[in-house]
């Protein structure tokens, strides 16, 4: 896992609540090799026509968004399929943080998993921030993790929450499977007094 | 062991069930029972195998293809798309050579993961089960605990049976009074989720309760609890009763004889406790439901079909309108038009939420003596090989030939298009499925969801259509 630790990046606005994680990346592309990368599949059918050419109005056809690395989006962002190749195909675009007053659970964790920071702000505080990105697109926001404190284009800084553990992994670039694994003692133990009483 | 706090959530005592270890930042390490997993875990299986991990227990864990599947073929090799084609072979490789039980295509078990878990007996109260798909809350009608997990949380299962997880809110969704004629599981989860948003349980765990719910069969929980996802829920359960135990006895993972009785008495204690408290609480009077459709692109987007289409201008928050808007534009549809006028082009019926043998009979009652309307394509999708065969011998699937609609193979099919079956562009879709998001059923395809009778109505009429006009024979 690539690790995390500070950020500052131009941000792309996604001005809808309830965006789901069909948009990030359409079922079509589930089969797709990870090998092959996801980034043309990142929005695709927002981003592209049926044709293949590019859908002007979408922002991050927009120069200045073009080489954004912070995705914020509006409440319950990336709900629905569990589908981690929303995750991939961010993270294969160059993005590594997604800001939302909160997030569908499945994509949150997924985020963590690859190295992609999902930061929770206040309500108000994205919906200003989405309003200064569509105003002044490129203008940019930076993340730092150590510190767990974002700082908005307009020099508000604003503290966020996440999992000490989560962060040691992210600042470290390790992932939770090394860990529990090491663990793997007690889980024996568990198994071992647990019994196989239901399946 | 200290004595449980008492009194306790259903929930909170299949949780505490599984904890292995709690780690300082408060995540708790929870040991699963039984992982399903589909065609879509070859990523999973490919991080093992470049750790050099073996899978920790393959007993607990179990297969089926049917994301990539096509449902007019049982031969893989007829799967034209190489991608999608591997995606089913590597399947079938990855469990076999891990000694895992897969349910294959030349298998009448083989069909939708959430449909074979509980037909085969896998789900059963009191265990956690997770599958790397949303809809793994499903299961959660039996009274487990059961939650869908991304890719890298598959492989963790896969190489340590366990799972780290913070402890989610509980939510207690009360629903009371009787359902009127007509109305389904499907209808209660679609206005649970019109009530609260597709964003109102996000974080939490729901437990279904009420007389309505009780009154449920197994088949309408597992709807109810299969799109509790839509409402952003973790998980959705409804606790174990006599209708539950009578739906597992005898099917081919449920205990047997002294291990029936003994896990018997270990079920009954598993609901709540009388005193136990919610994080959150709603009531709906079941009395007050009618026959749902959705007009937009996300499940929350419903209302009782005697409706019309809204209007995006009587909205006064400016950003519901804006979506709205969005979402009404999408759908090629006018405000204040009769959601019974809507004509349709496409009707399936199928999906992990209604493709159930209780689903087909129901479409089948409104289909019986009836045609398909000329400009409509209509599919019957059975959930599994078994639930096929089972209709077959009631000769449901004469009914539905009769009347003009295909009769296919088990398999996700129409609800998301993977396997390459999709709804045309600007096409619109009567479905059972669990999700109307745009380009769900293909890129520009328009979805209206709705209960199987429904689908059924709208397939003989061409347009949406209150089933209880139908009801009586024609
Ligand atoms: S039927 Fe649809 S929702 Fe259910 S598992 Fe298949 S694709 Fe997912």
């Amino acid at each position: 896992m690539t690790p995390f630790v500070s950020l500052e990046a131009a941000a792309l606005p996604i001005a809808q609540p309830n965006f789901d994680t069909d948009q990030i990346i359409p079922a079509r592309f589930l089969s797709r090799d990870r090998e092959l990368g996801l980034a043309e599949c990142l929005f695709r059918d927002l981003r592209f026509a049926p044709d293949g050419s590019e859908r002007p109005e979408f922002p991050l056809n927009k120069p200045e968004f073009r080489a954004a690395r912070i995705v914020v989006g509006e409440k319950n962002f990336a709900c629905g399929s569990s589908r981690e190749n929303a995750v991939w195909a961010l993270a294969d675009y160059g993005f590594r943080a997604a800001i939302a007053p909160s997030f569908g659970d499945i994509f949150r964790n997924n985020c963590l998993k690859n190295g992609v920071l999902p930061v929770a702000l206040p309500a108000a505080v994205v919906t200003g921030l989405i309003e200064t990105l569509q105003a002044t697109p490129g203008a940019r926001v930076a993340i730092d993790l150590p510190s767990q404190t974002v700082t908005l284009p307009d020099g508000s800084q604003h503290r966020f929450e996440i999992d000490p553990f989560a962060k040691h992994c992210l600042l470290n670039g390790v992932d939770e499977l090394a860990f529990t694994l090491s663990q793997v003692d007690e889980i024996a133990a568990f198994e071992n007094r647990y019994g196989r009483e239901n399946i | 062991m200290p004595a449980e706090p008492s009194p306790c959530t259903m929930f909170e005592k299949i949780w505490s069930r599984h904890r292995v270890l709690e780690r300082p930042d408060g995540q708790t390490l929870l040991y699963v029972d039984c992982h399903l997993i589909h065609d879509g875990s070859a990523p999973a299986f490919q991080v093992l195998k470049s750790r050099g991990l073996p899978v920790r227990a393959p007993a607990r864990t179990f297969a089926t293809p049917d994301h990539y599947v096509l449902t007019d073929t049982r031969k893989i090799a007829e799967i034209p798309d190489p991608e999608r084609r591997g995606m089913v072979e590597q399947l079938m490789q990855n469990t076999r050579a891990a000694g895992i039980t897969q349910f294959g295509l030349d298998d009448a078990r083989q069909g939708i993961v959430h449909i074979v878990g509980p037909e085969q007996g896998l789900s059963q109260p009191g265990i956690l089960l997770v599958c790397g798909d949303s809809h793994t809350s499903t299961h959660g009608a039996v009274g487990a605990l059961a939650f869908g997990i991304g890719s890298t949380e598959v492989s963790h299962v896969l190489a340590t049976q366990t799972l780290w997880q913070r402890k989610p809110r509980t939510l207690r969704i009360a629903i009371d009074g009787t359902l009127p004629a007509g109305v389904t599981a499907k209808d209660v989860i679609l206005t649970v989720i019109a009530r609260i948003g597709t964003a109102g349980a996000t974080e939490h765990v729901i437990e279904y309760a009420g007389s309505a719910i009780r009154g449920l069969s197994m088949e309408g929980r597992l709807t109810l609890c299969n799109m509790s996802i839509e409402a952003g829920a973790r998980a959705g359960m409804v606790a174990p009763d006599e209708t539950t135990f009578d739906y597992l006895h005898g099917r081919p993972f449920a205990p047997k004889g002294a291990a029936w009785e003994a896990a018997l008495g270990r079920w009954r204690k598993l609901p709540s406790d009388a005193e136990a408290q919610f994080d959150c609480e709603v009531t709906l009077d079941g009395s007050s439901f009618a026959p749902m459709v959705t007009w937009g692109t996300s499940p929350e987007n419903a209302a009782p079909i005697t409706g019309t289409v809204p209007d995006p201008g009587a909205e006064p928050d400016a950003e519901k309108r804006e979506g709205m808007r969005r979402a009404l534009d999408y759908m090629g549809l006018v405000p204040g038009t009769p959601l019974d006028q809507v004509r349709i082009d496409r009707v399936f019926i199928g999906s992990c939420t209604n493709s159930r043998i209780e689903d087909l009979r129901a479409a089948a009652k409104i289909v019986r003596g009836r045609k398909v309307a000329d400009t409509v394509r209509a599919w019957v999708v059975p959930g599994s090989g078994l639930i096929k065969r089972q209709a077959e011998a009631e000769g449901l699937d004469r009914i539905f030939k009769a009347a003009g609609f295909d009769w296919r193979e088990p398999g996700c099919s129409l609800c998301l298009g993977t396997n390459g079956e999709i709804v045309a562009p600007g096409q619109r879709c009567a479905s059972t499925s669990n999700r109307n998001f745009v380009g769900r059923q293909g890129p520009g395809a328009r979805t209206h969801l709705m209960s199987p009778a429904m689908a059924a109505a709208a397939a003989v009429t061409g347009h949406l259509t209150d089933v209880r006009r139908l009801e009586t024979a024609p």
